[in-house]
């Protein structure tokens, strides 16, 4: 119990802190639309500081109140709020979809370049590039998949190629931070199971597993943002309709005559991609035990 | 380098009744020193050894005040350790050297000469000298990880000596080093101690270090930590025979009989007391 | 390197990218694989080389703006990091606000961010970058420069220096690595996020605009190819960064912060 509070404390207080940083933001903003020119400020004709009219820049209590207000004129129509957590929560399940199919195939590729030598060498490389390189780029190009392919009889749905842009982009850290933690164990640590006369999936279960944990906490959250933003960059160029991504494109739309509604979306997917990361915060707190290097420092 | 010449009457350090607490105050205090009588004479080499625990390196951290004493005085040449701190009237060096990375061997030798704002044509003066001296001199453009331990140690005191102090606070220098290593590092301590002439506090674990160094060993005990025993030791002229010397084993025993406790102490009881100090 | 050591890094996985390339190519050449689902190697290098003056020029347009993002928000990271070390309410503030940014998809700002300042300017991304380049570069210098040794801690005392001459001496020389170290990370997510914010609208210049105007067209093979653009242009970014920063952590131990 002391152990999970000490390592709650400093979260709650950072989450103070960043409540504090999130009011400072509000004030300046309409700080800003207190004293800045409705037409921005621009130098050789670029607009260097934005335009403060409410139409550029809505006030917060206008974005807020959006959220309380039906989402078309039309009669039926759900509120923003209704709308936008519909759509979260839409993203979010193929979000989880792709991060859960993405840390498996992580995983398993990580204790296959663990386990043979020829295979972390032709892989690696690759692994290790393709984290520093746009590869949600090809998320347009997964488009032709939607209703022209099919699985084992089922059609494909637009959804399921969201879901493996998702996983795509949250494979690869995955994938490089398992590796780590299952070469973590010290030589000493190694030596000792050697000496046990230990099988590979003894050690494998008994050393490295345990050991790899330190390493795959943070790679769980890094690909549990890369989903996030996967899925929602995936479902703008794909134009699957659902989600928060298509959400963004469809209230920008509208923004000319109604200003605060493009936040509200923009809102809802900045809330979701700390929903995921607070998920893999509470994992971190479940599996404490096998992270002492952390709780040490 | 100091700003007030320390008179030569002035003992290097001269500590009265000094106590440390750690924790003062709170339910985890912990004496560190209690009662602590110590003076150190210009040019006198004092060891000071003990087990763990035994505040000898808070004794010497007081000294370079790196610490506040709770309680009594520390005198450094006849001021407080503050103010010798600030007129830099001593040069230490700690187990690890604690050399900058990213600097060459030179301009970590001349570190401190640079916060003290001399000239830069002084300052390379200086540092060849000290590099000579600490046999280093084909090494000053070498950054510290291209070094042996032994020799990142050397740049250390080098840097230790960069400002001609009159006092040497060295805190297990030779710790981390091999055995061999260790005693061809003592030998140089020696020959440059004898060329600049300055007083040592050496803080070690080795009872043979500290008895082919010292003219004074002087021998702690822990819980709380305090002075137990002062060993003189007169080996005279010290050289690579004097550890093969009758008098170096008969004040090895001295030392090793004044940790013990009593000499005739039963054996037992004696391996709890050492734990922590090395009985080669 | 001796000749296992070439084979390891060099040889193994170029034979293995080549028999990747190959394999591509029969799967679609003898499964018949319609081009709107996969097209083959062989037809996406055509595109690369019937479109090579524009691959350039599009790619020159989105690397500009990653650029020029990038040295804003390292600019803005490297000052918000030391005034932090004065200010420790500002690190506070914006350490919450880092790990919060890491985990939201920023480039979703792209759409209100054009409305803000003007949909036929690059400004909307270029800041774009800068806030996602920002916060690893702040986190890093900011590690860098409160962690010091506790051995040059003491000796700087001993030394009775001020806290400034400790910055400068041992504070400011030490974080360099970690500063080079988060400048790699943001040079990569500066690519990334110039090429995506495309996706979202506004001008229609970069290699971003021309993958979502190929693949709305279904010459899904030309799209591939300014993938392959996209990919070469975050490689270079990459390599640039790793360069600069072996340059400037060089003659060092290896140090991994």
């Amino acid at each position: 119990m002391r152990l999970v509070l000490r390592r709650v404390a400093p979260a709650l207080r950072s989450g103070g802190y960043g409540v504090l940083a999130a009011g400072l933001l509000i004030l300046v903003w309409e700080g800003y639309k207190l004293i800045g020119s409705p037409d921005g400020v621009s130098v050789g004709g670029v607009r260097l500081l934005p335009r403060a009219d409410d139409a550029s820049m809505p006030h917060v209590g206008q974005i807020l109140e959006r959220f309380g207000r039906p989402e078309v004129a039309a009669a039926g129509s759900p509120t923003v709020l209704v709308a936008v957590l519909r759509a979260m929560w839409f993203s979010f399940r193929v979000a989880l979809a792709g991060w859960f199919g993405g840390v498996v195939v992580g995983m398993l590729l990580a204790l296959l370049m663990q386990r043979f030598r020829t295979a972390r060498d032709a892989l690696l490389p690759y692994v290790v590039v393709s984290q520093t390189v746009p590869l949600v780029a090809i998320a347009p190009v997964v488009v032709g998949w939607g209703g022209n392919l099919a699985v084992f009889g089922q059609p494909w749905q637009p959804w399921q190629s969201v879901a493996v842009i998702s996983g795509y982009l949250a494979f690869f850290p995955v994938a490089v931070g398992m590796l780590r933690g299952l070469d973590s164990p010290t030589a000493a640590q190694l030596g000792l199971m050697h000496s046990c006369a230990a099988s590979y999936w003894q050690t494998l279960i008994r050393l490295r597993l345990p050991a790899s944990v330190g390493h795959l906490i943070p790679a769980l959250r890094l690909a549990a943002a890369a989903s996030v933003v996967g899925a929602i960059v995936a479902e703008i160029s794909t134009g699957t309709r659902g989600g928060i991504g298509r959400l963004i494109i469809e209230y920008a739309q509208s923004a000319t005559g109604d200003p605060p509604k493009p936040w509200t979306a923009l809102l809802g997917a900045a809330a979701l991609g700390l929903v995921a990361a607070g998920m893999v915060g509470l994992a971190d707190l479940a599996l404490g035990r096998f992270t002492p290097a952390k709780g040490a420092r | 380098m100091s700003s007030l010449a320390p008179s030569p009457e002035d003992p290097a350090v001269s500590m009265t009744r000094v106590e440390k607490v750690f924790d003062s105050g709170r339910s985890g205090a912990v004496t560190a020193l209690t009662g602590v009588d110590l003076a150190v004479a210009p040019g006198e080499f004092v060891s000071l050894i003990g087990p763990s625990g035994c505040g000898k390196s808070t004794l010497l951290r007081l000294v370079a005040d790196l610490e506040t004493a709770t309680a009594g005085t520390v005198a450094v040449f006849g001021k407080s350790a503050h103010q010798a701190r600030l007129d830099q009237d001593y040069g230490i060096a700690f187990q690890s050297a604690g050399l900058l990375p990213w600097r060459t061997v030179r301009a970590n030798v001349e570190l401190p000469l640079e916060l003290r704002k001399v000239p830069r044509g002084r300052r390379r003066e200086r540092s060849d000298e000290l590099l000579a001296m600490v046999g280093l001199a084909d090494f000053s453009a070498a950054r510290p990880h291209q070094l042996s331990g032994g020799m990142q140690q050397r740049v250390a005191i080098a840097r230790a000596l960069a400002e001609q102090p009159r006092l040497l606070l060295m805190d297990e220098p030779f710790g981390a080093l091999d055995e061999m290593t260790r005693e061809r590092m003592q030998s140089e301590l020696l020959a440059i101690c004898e060329r600049t002439g300055c007083a040592v506090i050496f803080v070690t674990h080795s009872i043979p270090e500290a008895v082919y160094l010292s003219d004074r060993v002087v021998v702690m005990s822990p819980r709380p930590g305090r002075i137990t025993e002062i060993v003189p030791v007169s080996l005279g002229e010290r050289d690579e025979d004097t550890r093969e010397d009758a008098a170096f084993f008969s004040a090895v025993t001295a030392v090793r009989e004044a940790l013990r406790g009593h000499p005739d102490h039963s054996a037992h009881h004696a391996s709890s007391t050492v734990r922590g100090v090395d009985l080669r | 390197m001796s000749a296992l050591v070439v084979v390891r890094r060099v040889v193994t996985p170029v034979v293995f990218g080549v028999l990747f390339l190959l394999a591509w190519q029969l799967f679609v050449d003898v499964r018949k694989i319609p081009r709107y689902l996969l097209p083959s190697p062989s037809a996406i290098g055509e595109q690369v080389s019937e479109n090579a003056a524009d691959i350039v020029g599009s790619a020159w347009a989105s690397g500009r703006n990653a650029l020029i993002g990038l040295l804003l928000g390292v600019v803005a990271a490297l000052l918000a990091a030391v005034i932090g070390m004065w200010i420790p309410l500002l690190q506070r503030l914006l350490a919450p606000l880092a790990s919060a940014v890491a985990a939201m998809p920023i480039v979703a700002l792209a759409p209100v961010l054009s409305i803000m300042f003007s949909a036929t300017s690059d400004l909307p991304r270029r800041i774009i970058v800068a806030i996602v380049a920002f916060f690893p570069v702040f986190v890093t210098t900011i590690r860098g420069l409160s962690r010091i040794d506790p051995v040059h801690a003491e000796l700087m005392h001993s030394y009775a220096a001020g806290s400034w001459a400790t910055t400068r001496v041992v504070r400011l020389p030490g974080a360099v690595p970690y500063v080079f170290n988060g400048i790699r990370v943001a040079a990569s997510l500066a690519v990334i996020s110039a090429v995506v914010a495309e996706y979202f609208g506004g001008l229609q210049s970069g290699v971003g605009s021309r993958i979502t105007s190929a693949a709305s067209n279904t010459a899904y093979a030309r799209a591939w190819a300014y993938v392959v653009a996209a990919i070469v242009l975050g490689l270079v970014f990459y390599l640039a960064a790793l360069g600069v920063e072996r340059l400037a952590t060089r003659g060092r131990t290896a140090e991994n912060p």
